[in-house]
């Protein structure tokens, strides 16, 4: 047995105690969370090539599970966010009056579920699969956004609908065409015909919409701000980036063919649009929780900013790594911020920026967390979000991609200016916020993530070497 | 390989400020005596690691932070310079830290940043490659803004927003130049000069430009000084300790290691740009000395005072003419040890008397005449008087302007002196021969622990300032440090 076939059953078995025992998520979360970091550890440490066919059969009748780079960062990421997040809930949901405890037992299965949908996704091969990874995450966080509101669920539902109807229409082409959906398979017989550019021209608008791409982000600050703290930590954090793996398993494993530099280059564009268009949006916020969320619109735009870079460089390691530690970086530091953004709220009674004087003062960890979580969105060092942005740069650079690397570097520069404002607004002299009863855990959740988020920094050797196991390109040949 | 003593070096600064920010608010004693210690201990260290150095040993710790990229801390004959002023004037500020702020709030907070500064000003100093330079160069950055920040009034709010502009402006302009060499040419490491041959003329300028521009701006070059004065909203020991010191020097040491260890003085002078620099730091020695005569709050004259000061090491450097660079980096401690004790008698001043303007320093000699006596001879030791440090690194400067064939420069630094003259002589003349406004009493400064320690600092870096213009002919004064550096061949 490997950590490969389990990673998703064992959230899965969670749902269902969950469902059982309601009342008892403390016990659950209890078990879940050693078995879970265990099992994101033990995948850490799998040999370069562990691959997985589950029921033993090879595909096309098997499907395969793979423990390359980009799971082996994805999944232990996810597991940290889902355990502080999974923590902070618990006190959160647990002492909710206001609600009654429908909104706690609404909550777990939910949790789970999106833990389990996450690890499909970072693991499976199967276009298939991809697709019902991510549609159960879909409806997981349009449930979590129905516990804040019905009305930016229901936008939410219809537009997650819309992304999944494309990519399932560019699945069934693949399958018509190449009679198999394994993105392994495919890699060696996909041709750059009309019928595959379709399909993935389709599934890429499909993700796009899913990862809230520019110009498709519409629906992310709604729903992002709707839903309670943990919720919108999960989403912000996890649930977007799901929809950025598949798209990279797309246009650098299963099609690289047909992957063609321009199809490549207007990702890359859409990712610089969204780089500047979401932090000019962060910058025009008046509310935290809207900032965080454009913030994230921006971020996302990073990861597909890469694309050309990776798809062009000589030697794509370091681009390769750089996506993959950007999206855990921001995955850690994104949750971070969303859940110390709850707890400022909740002590100031209010979600205005200008409001959030005396912070630092009453709440020192609160604002720590928020702190250090900006540090490494901003891409300073030293921070995991420093070290993908500058390998990103760096690897810009090395291409002569002159544009792509200021919008980088501007796009740190923007992000100082939305981020900087709240924590200003916090280091006030007038003021006086009492810290709400029970959000302690959530404070110290949310400084255990953007403390790991800056400490990844400084393995970033470490991570590079481990992003880039198993990269559809020689890895040996590359260092 | 023996103890990696660079890393220690961070460490101890590491753990003061863990210390600081975890220890609860009420345990001010054990928290002074963390910083204390630590400030010790790293004095320690720096002693261990001159010995080393001494011995002909090599320190250098160096790890793969990132693919193709190495962190490196080493410690050679510059760093070391930098490395001793900063945590030498560490330890006197801690003093002078606690006794200003005796037992008032957000203490904590304010120590722990502090100490992030001290670390990342001695991961300057200790940096080996341009991009650990930036590391910490950027943690200074994040370290400084709560101090600027620490009253959380408007004006210090004011005060921190145009800092973060300025300095993160900066460093992204910075980050590009080193990111598009090390793209061109590889790692850019300081011990050796890179292979610019066959990079175009046009590349290598816009590159010094990125690289001069963004570090230029800590260094508080004109037209980019804009936040230093403002910055001045800061509690007294920041400005001194970091506004005099820390931050600007990051700057100047920058621009010290891009000239002479990136770029290298024949390709300066092949590209013609050693002079554009050169003519750079005059114009920004004159400016800010004109500026600082206008100035009728204290601390921002000796702000505009530092914009022109700091601006000599630049001159130096840009010189590339060896007496001349001696000149610039002996500059470097003579600057930093004469203006904290500026800086701290301005600050002695606004806490025990409330005076803060320079029309209220009349008769401020008779009110607190040790903290006046110390003002005044680091005052003249700026003017250029002898045997004070300041006239050391002025004779060098201006006998390298000579040399280098640069008559000009003599002209800049004595219309510096004249301006410097100008706006130091009125203070200490309000000070000493004007009768006061209003007859205040005499502080006691030299009784009870909290006036004793603020006022020992000042005495102590004051007659350092004297010393190091004495002494300047032994091989131990920053002097002899500084004609070590050049004529050993380490620039």
């Amino acid at each position: 047995m490997t950590p490969v076939d389990i990673l998703v059953p064992v959230p899965l078995a969670f749902i269902v105690l969950s469902l059982l025992a309601p009342r008892r998520p403390g016990l659950i979360l209890a078990l879940a969370v050693p078995a879970m970091l265990v099992l994101a550890g033990w995948l850490v440490t799998l040999p370069a090539d562990a691959v997985r066919a589950v029921g033993g059969w090879d595909p096309p009748l098997g499907i395969l599970l793979r423990a390359d780079g980009l799971a082996r960062i994805m999944v232990p990421a996810a597991a940290l966010t889902a355990t502080l997040t999974g923590l902070s809930a618990l006190r959160e949901f647990h002492g909710d009056t206001a609600h009654g405890p429908a909104r706690a037992e609404t909550f777990w299965p939910l949790f789970y579920l999106i833990w389990a949908a996450a690890n499909a996704a970072f693991l499976t091969t199967d276009l298939f699969n991809l697709y019902v990874a991510l549609e159960l995450a879909g409806l997981a966080a349009v449930a979590m956004v129905a516990m804040g509101s019905v009305q930016a669920a229901l936008r939410y539902l219809l537009v997650a609908l819309m992304g999944s109807a494309f990519y399932l229409l560019g699945v069934a082409l693949v399958l018509n065409r190449y009679a198999t959906v394994d993105v392994m398979l495919l890699a060696d017989r996909a041709e750059a015909d009309l019928v595959t550019v379709l399909a993935l021209a389709a599934m890429s608008g499909g993700l796009a919409v899913k990862a809230a791409l520019f110009p498709l982000h519409g629906w992310l600050p709604l729903a992002h701000v709707a839903a309670p703290a943990p919720a919108s930590a999960l989403l912000s954090g996890l649930v977007v980036k799901i929809a950025f793996v598949i798209a990279v398993r797309l246009w650098f494993e299963g099609f690289a063919p047909a992957a063609s530099p321009a199809g490549l280059q207007v990702l890359g564009w859409l990712g610089m649009l969204a780089v500047i268009f979401g932090s000019l949006m962060a910058i025009r916020q008046e509310q935290l929780k809207p900032l965080v969320a454009y913030s994230t619109v921006a971020q996302i735009g990073y990861l597909f900013l890469a694309f050309p870079i990776v798809g062009a460089a000589a030697d794509p390691a370091n681009a390769w790594a750089s996506m993959s530690l950007h999206a855990g970086a921001h995955m850690l530091a994104k949750a971070a911020m969303f859940l110390a953004a709850g707890v400022l709220i909740k002590a100031v009674n209010g979600g205005e920026i200008a409001g959030l004087g005396g912070c630092a003062r009453a709440m020192p960890l609160t604002v720590a967390a928020f702190g250090l979580a900006a540090v490494s969105l901003m891409g300073l060092p030293p921070s995991g979000g420093f070290a993908a942005k500058f390998l990103m740069v760096d690897a810009a650079l090395r291409l002569g991609a002159a544009l792509e690397a200021t919008v980088i570097l501007l796009g740190g520069l923007l992000a100082a200016i939305y981020l900087f404002r709240p924590m200003a607004a916090m280091f006030a002299r007038e003021g006086a916020p009492e810290p709400a009863p029970g959000t302690k855990a959530a404070s110290a959740a949310a400084f255990s993530l953007a403390l790991t988020a800056v400490l990844a920094g400084f393995a970033g050797g470490w991570l590079s070497e481990i992003a880039v196991i198993g990269a559809p390109f020689g890895t040996e040949a590359s260092r | 390989m023996s103890l990696p003593l660079p890393l220690l070096l961070l460490l101890s600064p590491l753990l003061a400020s863990v210390a600081s920010f975890a220890l609860p608010e009420r345990w001010a004693i054990w928290r002074d005596a963390a910083n204390l210690l630590s400030a010790l201990t790293t004095l320690l260290l720096v002693g261990a690691l001159l010995a080393r150095a001494q011995a002909g040993l090599d320190s250098e710790w160096r790890y793969e932070f990132l693919p193709r990229h190495d962190f490196v801390l080493r410690a050679d004959a510059l760093s070391l310079l930098f490395v001793t002023l900063s945590t030498s004037l560490w330890l006197v500020t801690t003093v002078y830290a606690i006794a200003y702020f005796e037992r008032g709030p957000n203490l904590p907070r304010f120590f722990g940043f502090f100490n992030l500064c001290v670390l990342s000003a001695t991961g300057v100093a200790l940096s080996g490659t341009a991009i650990t330079f930036f590391l910490f160069y950027e943690l200074l950055t994040l370290a400084t803004w709560p101090l600027v920040v620490h009253k959380g009034d408007d004006k210090s709010l004011a005060a921190g927003r145009t800092y973060l502009t300025y300095t993160l402006a900066g460093s992204v302009a910075f980050l590009g130049g080193i990111l598009w060499l090390t793209a061109l040419v590889g790692p850019v490491e300081f011990d050796a000069l890179p292979d610019l041959a066959a990079v175009s003329r046009l590349t290598l300028t816009l590159i010094f430009v990125l690289c001069v521009g963004g570090l230029g701006v800590k260094a508080a070059l004109v037209p980019l000084h804009g936040w230093l004065p403002q910055a001045m909203a800061a509690p007294a020991p920041v400005s001194a300790l970091l506004h005099a010191v820390a931050v600007v020097k990051a700057g100047a040491y920058g621009i010290v290691r891009i000239v002479h260890h990136v770029f290298g003085t024949e390709t300066m002078a092949a590209l013609g740009l050693g002079t554009a620099l050169a003519a750079l730091a005059s114009v920004t020695i004159i400016y800010g000395s004109l500026w600082a005569l206008v100035q009728t709050d204290i601390k921002k004259r000796l702000a505009y005072s530092t914009v022109s000061q700091v601006s000599y090491i630049v001159l130096g450097a840009s010189l590339a003419e060896p007496v001349a660079a001696i000149g610039g980096l002996v500059h470097l401690v003579h600057q930093g040890v004469m203006k904290i004790t500026l800086f701290m008698c301005a600050g002695a001043l606004a806490n025990r008397t409330g005076i803060t303007q320079v029309s209220e320093l009349n008769g401020a000699g008779r009110t607190m005449p040790v903290t006046m006596a110390a003002f005044t001879m680091a005052a003249l030791g700026m003017i250029g008087v002898p045997p004070i440090a300041g006239f050391v690194s002025k004779w060098y400067l201006g006998l390298g302007g000579l040399q280098a064939g640069a008559p000009w420069v003599v002209a800049v630094l004595a219309g510096s002196a004249l301006l410097n003259a100008a706006y130091f002589l009125p203070l200490l003349y309000r000070a000493w021969l004007l009768p006061q406004r209003v007859a205040t009493a005499r502080v006691e400064e030299l009784s009870g622990t909290w006036n004793l320690a603020l006022i020992l600092p000042l005495v102590v870096t004051a007659l350092m300032s004297l010393a190091a213009g004495l002494f300047a002919a032994t091989e131990l004064s920053p002097l002899g440090w500084a004609r070590l550096i050049v004529e050993g061949g380490y620039l």
